[in-house]
């Protein structure tokens, strides 16, 4: 811990996740061809791209689970590719995943599997049942705590995996097409969750997706925690939702900015993509 | 069925020695590093333990009677029937305990382990452990291997015990000898040297059991079918393992009897 912890690279004041000129190849094939691009504190970035543009593929290397053939990326000022496995470990616990199918643990409850990191941590069983029980509020699955995930839907699946993501207060979450696979109203719901957890908790996010529409909406909308519920940003300007997008295309970035930004855009191959 | 050429077929073998051989040393440097996993040592224990006696002592009783069978045959011919016990618990105790009970452990085990990793490998689980901050070699690889190695200890010891009273069942019900001298003899002639061997085998043999379950299932591609590829691999290759790490521990046991 203490070596992850003691000699920070880069400004961790402003900046959570840098990558400089990634390249990344499978089996001689190129997925990154050099991404470059920033994830400020307390801003979320929509990452957007075609299937098979890098976008997972972006979210595993942030977390060191794998391993980039060149560039450097910088993880809460740390340069994880010079990092051994034993130090990211330590360096994971501040930063959170929620997997595309949620990779939940298939032989543990609910319970079990948002208090993993807790249990890990061999905190007090009553702190860790208080924990878990106000994290399973947020996304509102309390009355789920004793279920396995085999007799969970899609949706409840995605929202246990959020619980579990965030129930340590990590500084960065990264989300893996959390809408994949569900319904029109069941993507909302998680979006709306993914907007509560940026506007309540301020945390710094990096969400990949290949729906346009999950970005657009975080984009333009707040979390009111008064009627817990999403509303507009129009017509309220001074209300900053911190929130941009990256559009990737065949391992490359072809767009970073805000969406007053992509909204300008000449390049034919984003207009038709956000078309 | 892809076909590579044999530089390449080469170089996938080595690295897959490489691979193995980290994880197999990774999974022994973890008995000396934080955190340890007792419940799941003790999980596993139960279950690669109390699960596999009822197998391993079927297995041992019925390798017993066998034995039974054809050394009271053959020893008809020279008129020593009597040496019966003798022969039934050397061949027990040095080799046919410690590898049968092997065999049936990795059936059951290796596979087991190749399956549960395998599925946890191909769901993302195992890297939603790593996401976690847990390193799954010390979470899921190491106690299996402690748990099979401790458990393998007994298990043989169970093995060769009712292999005995399956060689005495029969030496009693069918060929008519004396109780008393089948023990007698069973029990004598058994030198230290044998009991040692006997057991300091199936140590190895859990160690390959373990290792080779837990890297086939964390090596796990392909889905569903790369599961099951993976559980009848493990068992294969852990099977042939034993037999041939068998040869060369019988050879070195030998020769510092």
């Amino acid at each position: 811990m203490a070596e992850f912890r003691d000699e920070p690279l880069v400004d961790t004041v402003h900046k959570t996740i840098i990558f400089e000129d990634v390249v990344m190849g499978f089996e001689g094939l190129p997925v990154l061809g050099g991404v470059s691009f920033e994830l400020k504190r307390g801003e979320t970035k929509a990452v957007l791209g075609v299937a098979g543009a890098g976008k997972s593929t972006i979210l595993k290397l942030c977390l060191g689970l794998i391993h980039p053939d060149a560039g450097r990326i910088y993880v809460l000022g740390h340069d994880i590719t010079t990092m051994s496995e034993e130090q990211l470990f330590d360096l994971r616990n501040h930063v959170g995943m929620v997997f595309q199918e949620s990779a939940l643990f298939d032989s543990l409850t609910v319970r079990d599997n948002v208090a993993f990191r807790l249990m890990e941590e061999k905190l007090p069983e009553q702190e860790i049942e208080s924990r878990v029980r106000e994290v399973l509020r947020f996304v509102e699955l309390e009355d789920a705590i004793d279920k396995l995930p085999s007799e969970l839907s899609g949706g409840m699946r995605r929202r246990v995996g959020i619980a579990r993501a965030i129930i340590t207060h990590p500084e960065v979450l990264l989300y893996d097409s959390p809408t994949g696979g569900l319904d029109p109203i069941t993507s909302t719901t998680i979006i709306e969750l993914i907007m509560k957890q940026r506007d309540v908790s301020k945390t710094s996010a990096l969400l990949v997706s290949h729906r346009l529409q999950d970005g657009f909406m975080l984009a333009s909308h707040y979390y009111d925690p008064q009627h817990n519920r999403m509303e507009p940003v129009d017509g309220k300007p001074l209300l900053d939702v911190h929130t941009s997008f990256l559009i990737l295309r065949d391992g490359k970035v072809i767009f970073d900015g805000t969406a007053h930004d992509l909204g300008r855009v000449q390049d034919p191959y984003i207009r038709e993509y956000i078309s | 069925m892809e076909l590579i050429s044999p530089g390449e077929f080469l170089k996938r073998n080595v690295l897959a020695v490489q691979d193995y051989s980290n994880l197999a040393a990774r999974a022994l440097g973890n008995v000396f590093r934080h955190p340890r996993y007792v419940a799941d040592f003790m999980q596993q224990a139960d279950f690669i333990g109390v699960g596999s006696l009822p197998i391993v002592a079927l297995t041992g009783m019925f390798t017993g009677i066998v034995l039974a069978m054809n050394t009271a045959s053959t020893l008809q011919r020279f008129g020593t029937v009597s040496l019966t016990g003798q022969v039934v618990s050397i061949s027990m105790v040095r080799e046919l305990g410690p590898v049968l009970t092997s065999l049936m452990v990795a059936g059951r085990n290796a596979s087991g382990m190749a399956s549960e990793l395998g599925s946890m490998k191909v769901t993302e689980q195992i890297d939603a452990m790593r996401a976690l901050g847990t390193d799954p070699s010390k979470k899921l690889v190491t106690p299996r291997v402690l748990a099979t190695v401790f458990m393998m200890f007994f298990l043989t010891i169970i093995s060769d015990l009712v292999g005995l009273v399956g060689g005495w069942l029969y030496s009693f019900a069918l060929l008519g000898l004396d109780t008393y001298q089948y023990w007698n003899t069973a029990y004598q002639k058994l030198t230290y040297n044998d009991v040692l061997t006997g057991l300091i085998k199936p140590l190895f043999f859990g160690f390959i059991i373990s290792t080779v379950g837990c890297y086939y299932g964390i090596t796990t591609r392909g889905g569903t079918q790369g599961v099951g590829r993976a559980t009848t691999q493990a068992v294969v290759a852990s099977s042939v393992l034993i037999l041939a790490v068998d040869v060369v521990l019988t050879e070195f046991l030998l020769r510092f009897s």
